[in-house]
């Protein structure tokens, strides 16, 4: 699949901001945030960028971005809908606690919106990752741990964020959330390549074909001299080849080096090690994302050569 | 609204032959042709005649070298939206742009609400959707639903285009939800299979298979094509002056002929 580079971003950096806005939140109710005027508002409002500058950017691949409202009708079905949905409806509960931050006032409401505000950033990252996991035309998107992963991929992304800002009051139990949080992403990205890796869908090209199972096919002529958008979109390769070099870069780059960095940063000089961390895990969760496209095979291209989906 | 209807009046769609596929392309063409000035307008190209032609087409015929044991051959494999009973393709769509209608079963993109974000294109087993890039909307097969409803065409035009082109009868289109229409007959007959059938999306469409052998064919056209329809007969005859073997036209031409030879 064609890794379209505002698909990207959105969900990255959207994902890091819904983790950060959970790992805020929980720690707002659990009373561990150090007394500090700006620090809950500061952090919120960085969620929320970039949780904004993620939803604004996925609608850049659209081809009528002034038309996006629309996708909000059809949450029945689509898990497109839906994702725009819940990402909207987040914005409430996190806008009155940013209203009710900003003025430094205290309410007792702000536990429950703490908690609304949660439950609609899991909502969230729930539905982006099953837009995809609900795809049965591409194996390596339509299994159950996609959408757990985008999740893990969140609480950790957030959770390095939260380490990283609380690093400044010389807190350590958001380092070992962030450790924590990394790890079971680890193990769950471990296991997603080993379940992906030698499996298909067990579609071929003689069931695209209704031909015998024992028949040989191969393409004579393609229906056009130059690759259309189905082979452009759904037949996209680069990376593939280089695939086990790049699991290994967004592998090392997106747990490795911050788990390293993360337990360093325990004895000392942390907001300098976090900061390294973040910038770190930044770069291997484009990789990670890109490769999540690159890697994924469309069963269309039964038409175009392939011989299994 | 994506979400589906329970189920269609008639599930109107094509019946393909691949037997009789001779891969001509007409069927592409003449799709392109009515559906790049019908309700798909416009369908772009980027650099139709230079070296890196692209654009939306709603119909594509592949051709594949097949063989199975003790049998062989070219196998021309025409591809379009087959109308599935259950288009995830719809399903999907989060604007409500993609829908299935009730009355006939037709699958199609309102293109003043389509927003171009392509996951029903992600969604379609087949590669049946394609992406406009001037338009920023996706297209498909419409069935010609602006040719099989439209009372200004003459009767035996209102088919598909596609299936109108077709000079060997090898696209027939009618009701499958009718038993005995003659797409459903043909689809009885000759063993029609779905496409992808384990994926089990449920596509309307029907193929039927290559026949195996060098069975010699005695009713060439699917029923239900144009040609095997009674109009087929009522082509108007050749003026008698030139049908005649011999008449004095066929003379002065033959003469000219001769004298232009010279």
């Amino acid at each position: 699949m064609n890794p379209a580079y505002s698909v990207i971003f959105f969900t990255t950096a959207s994902g890091a901001g819904y983790g950060l806005l959970v790992w805020l939140c929980l720690a707002e109710v659990a009373g561990l945030l150090p007394d500090h005027r700006w620090l809950p508002f500061g952090t919120l409002a960085l969620a929320l960028a970039l949780a904004t500058a993620g939803l604004l950017s996925s609608t850049f691949h659209l081809g009528h971005p002034e038309r996006a409202w629309r996708a909000l009708s059809q949450w029945r079905s689509s898990w497109l809908s839906r994702e725009g949905v819940a990402a909207l409806a987040t914005y409430v509960p996190a806008g009155l606690l940013g209203l009710i931050w900003l003025f430094g006032l205290s309410s007792p409401l702000v536990p429950v919106l703490c908690l609304l505000s949660v439950a609609g950033a899991v909502a969230t990252v729930w539905c982006t990752g099953m837009i995809y996991g609900s795809l049965r035309t591409i194996h390596q998107w339509n299994q159950p741990l996609v959408p757990v992963i985008y999740l893990a991929l969140a609480a950790a992304s957030g959770a390095v964020l939260l380490a990283l800002i609380l690093s400044v009051w010389g807190l350590v139990w958001p380092a070992l959330l962030a450790l924590v949080a990394l790890g079971a992403a680890l193990a769950l990205k471990l296991a997603y390549f080993a379940r992906i890796d030698g499996s298909s869908a067990g579609y071929t090209v003689q069931m695209a074909l209704g031909l015998s199972p024992d028949a040989r096919v191969r393409v004579l002529d393609p229906p056009h001299s130059r690759p259309n958008f189905v082979m452009r979109e759904m037949g996209y390769q680069v990376g593939r080849r280089h695939a086990t070099r790049l699991r290994r870069i967004a592998l090392g780059a997106l747990f490795g080096a911050p788990l390293v960095l993360i337990v360093v940063s325990l004895f000392g000089f942390a907001p300098a090690l976090l900061t390294l961390a973040v910038l770190s895990l930044a770069l291997g969760l484009i990789v990670e994302r890109w490769l999540f496209f690159a890697e994924a095979r469309h069963v269309s291209m039964l038409y175009y050569g392939q011989s299994e989906a | 609204m994506t979400s589906l209807p329970a189920c269609t009046d008639k599930k109107l769609g094509l019946s393909i032959d691949l037997d009789i596929c001779v891969g001509c392309q007409a069927c592409v063409t003449s799709c392109k042709e009515w559906n790049t000035g019908g309700y798909s307008a416009p369908l772009s190209d980027h650099d139709p005649y230079g070296a890196d032609p692209s654009g939306a087409w709603l119909n594509r015929v592949h051709s594949f070298e097949v063989s199975e044991p003790g049998w062989a051959r070219t196998l021309h494999f025409p591809r379009s939206c087959l109308h599935c009973e259950s288009p995830e393709c719809v399903t999907v769509c989060p604007t409500g742009a993609s829908y299935k209608r009730t009355e006939d079963g037709i699958v199609l993109v309102n293109p003043d609400t389509c927003i171009g974000c392509k996951l029903c294109s992600w969604a379609c087993p087949y590669g049946a959707r394609e992406y406009d890039h001037d338009d920023g909307v996706m297209k498909k097969c419409t069935l010609c639903v602006d040719r099989i409803y439209n009372d200004t065409l003459p009767e035996e035009d209102r088919v598909p285009a596609c299936v109108r082109a077709c000079p060997t009868g090898a696209r027939a289109f009618g009701d499958f939800a009718d038993p005995d229409s003659a797409v459903s007959r043909a689809a009885e007959e000759r063993g029609g299979f779905d496409l992808l059938k384990e994926f089990g999306i449920g596509p309307v469409n029907t193929y039927l298979p290559p026949r195996r052998g060098p069975a010699a064919q005695a009713n060439p056209h699917q029923p239900g094509h144009p040609a095997t329809s009674p109009n087929g007969a009522r082509v108007a005859p050749l003026p008698a002056s030139l049908a005649k073997p011999g008449g004095t036209l066929e003379k002065l031409f033959a003469w000219a002929d001769r004298a232009l030879t010279r």
